[in-house]
């Protein structure tokens, strides 16, 4: 079985994410980058298919140079091999754009089976990448799943979303997109980390995947007006003394909110 | 006047609320065009509730198929409706499946697309709240037909009577091996609470709150303020609340008037999903717990002692009416 597994890296969604001046993209240049969090749980879904059935894993990531920590840790966890997408045209690429170019790098992948991703990631978006990636791809799509089984050329898996849970079945291949729930990832050993510096990663840019890209596009919107909004300051603050329910409640009157 | 598409939510007999927020920001724009995909018999069903919140066509995208598969019906069903009406833009209303619908559909048509608008002006300026309330954005499409998705809760449903034409979309077949056949469905029960996204008052409940039963007295306060129940990350990992009730980062964005945090820290992804609230108040025992920081009223306090006493103000309160 051949599975490709899309991740990203992103700032550490503890840190203060700040909008550049020049062209409001994410400003990465101060934050601490990592591997979103969503997407080791889907390289974790990978490997334990690995577990029990035979498997080879492509890691696919776009992004700059340093894009390659992010893959060599999903490589530690036991991938085998890595495609980078790096190219300075791909800078504030839209949801389409990267969807793309994602859709073109596992085109390159012969035979795949599964494509694997987190179903959102943190530094913002429509979480929805994914769905797209399934359509440029022509394969089902099966999205924000908290239980995914993999067996006799299908998947069944558990979707749960605001409205509730439904189950979804569909032929392989297809796309599956994991939810924070689905599983707690592997920590990468000693000797994996040691294997990965081995491991082979091509690093390839726009023109080997989208050769004819005429009028190519990275953006189909564009930012008029980025505002900082003021940070929230403190209100009243009390200790309870036996009457903070009471004393609150009158604060909710008080303010018509009762 | 051109068409703006609304694709309409709906459970087959009713219409969401958020459908009618869309129509009457749909009307900034152009007129109304509700696209209704569903079960045969849907549109006819939701035609009047449709035109009497401003629908001046509906686009009736009908098939068996349509709610065995996922999302791709939906897709089809716009981009059919789009290549007929060529409309000033399509909107689709901020859900997980709304969002998956909306940007498959502007991949389809090399179109851009903007997310969560909670503000839309007739020149398609969209305006956005991003990483987790820290900037306020004003975007606009600059090639294609807007796709845009539109935060539940960020309008108001304006009645707007009139007539609605009919129109017939046909749906071309599933094709079983490029999409997902949904097998089972449990619903979320609605029960008598408000939706998270879209109530005025959301009490939500931590780690602090300690076991599933403690969340009675978060649900207790929420019933007494007629609010939704939300739940911090924590909580949820550890079985105290379900999933789909995580408010944060990873989780809901809620702006309600009121937010009434219980037992949570406030952890920076558990802010982005709520600091937009108009009024914050949090009950946490220790002084230093950052979301006392930016509560508008904070109580140093056990929440096991101030909730239940809270909660027994405002029912009596809301008994003398
Ligand atoms: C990538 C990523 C995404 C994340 N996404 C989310 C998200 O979407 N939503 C989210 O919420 N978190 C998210 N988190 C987790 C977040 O970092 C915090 O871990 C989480 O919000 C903590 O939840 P909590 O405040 O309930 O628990 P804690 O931080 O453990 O806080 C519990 C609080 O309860 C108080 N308390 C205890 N007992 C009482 C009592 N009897 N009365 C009053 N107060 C009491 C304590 O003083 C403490 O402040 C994410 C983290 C990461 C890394």
């Amino acid at each position: 079985m051949n599975i490709v597994v899309l991740v990203k890296q992103v700032p550490d969604s503890g840190a203060e994410r700040t909008l550049s001046r020049t062209d409001h993209t994410l400003d990465r240049a101060g934050a601490e980058l990592v591997l979103d969090e969503i997407n080791e749980r889907a390289a974790e879904e990978a490997l334990r298919l690995k577990e029990t059935a035979d498997a080879h894993i492509t890691v696919v990531s776009m992004g700059p140079d340093s894009a390659l920590d992010a893959i060599r840790k999903v490589l530690a966890m036991g991938a085998d091999r890595g495609i980078h997408i790096c190219d300075d045209r791909l800078h504030g690429a839209d949801l389409l754009t990267t969807a793309k170019v994602l859709a073109a790098a596992v085109r390159t992948v012969a035979d795949v089976d599964l494509v694997l991703a987190g179903d959102a990631a943190t530094d913002g978006g429509a979480s929805a990448v994914p769905a797209v990636v399934a359509d440029l791809l022509a394969l089902p799509q099966v999205t924000h799943v908290r239980q995914l089984d993999v067996d006799a050329g299908r998947v069944r898996a558990l979707r749960e979303t605001e409205n509730g849970q439904t189950t979804l079945d569909a032929p392989l291949p297809a796309l599956v997109s994991v939810t924070e729930k689905i599983n707690e990832p592997r920590y990468p050993s000693f000797k994996g980390i040691m294997a990965a510096k081995k491991k082979p990663v091509d690093t390839v840019g726009l023109d080997d995947l989208l050769p004819d890209a005429d009028g190519f596009l990275v953006s189909r919107t564009r930012v008029v007006e980025a505002v900082p909004r003021p940070p929230r300051a403190a209100g009243t603050r009390i200790a309870d003394d036996g009457s903070a329910g009471r004393q609150l409640a009158a604060y909710l009157i008080a303010q018509k909110l009762v | 006047m051109p068409e703006v598409l609304v694709l309409v939510d709906h459970d087959g007999e009713h219409v969401n609320k958020s459908t009618y927020e869309l129509l009457a920001v749909a009307r900034r724009l152009g007129d109304p065009g509700a696209v209704v995909v569903g079960t045969p018999g849907t549109a006819t069903r939701l035609m009047e509730s449709l035109a009497r919140y401003g629908a001046t066509s509906v686009h009736a995208a009908e098939s068996k198929d349509a709610a065995e598969f996922l999302v791709t019906p939906a897709v089809d069903a716009l981009e059919l409706a789009v290549r007929d009406t060529s409309p000033a833009a399509v909107l689709v209303s901020a859900t997980t499946d709304g969002r998956e619908v909306a940007a498959r559909l502007a991949a389809r048509l090399g179109a851009g697309l903007l997310i969560d608008a909670v503000d839309l002006d007739s020149s398609g300026v969209v305006t956005q709240i991003v990483f987790g309330g820290s900037y306020t954005v004003r975007s606009q499409v600059t090639h294609g037909i807007p796709v845009i998705t539109v935060r539940p809760g960020a309008f108001e449903p304006e009645e707007h009577p009139g007539e609605a034409v009919e129109r017939t979309i046909t749906l071309p077949v599933v094709d079983p091996a490029t999409s997902a056949r949904v097998t089972d469905r449990r619903t979320a029960p609605a029960g008598d609470r408000p939706g998270l996204t879209e109530a005025t008052v959301v009490v939500s409940g931590g780690r602090g709150v300690g076991g599933a039963d403690g969340f009675e007295l978060v649900e207790q306060l929420a019933d007494a303020l007629g609010g939704a129940v939300g739940a911090s990350r924590a909580a949820v990992d550890a079985g105290y609340y379900p999933h789909r009730f995580q408010v944060g980062q990873t989780g809901k964005t809620v702006s309600p008037q009121l937010y009434i945090a219980l037992g949570i820290s406030g952890a920076i992804q558990h802010l982005a999903g709520m600091q937009t609230s108009k009024t914050i108040v949090a009950v946490n025992k220790d002084p230093e717990a950052p979301i006392l920081d930016l509560a508008d009223y904070g109580v140093v306090g056990d929440l096991f002692a101030v909730a239940p006493q809270l909660t027994r103000e405002v029912a009596a309160r809301r008994a003398v009416g």
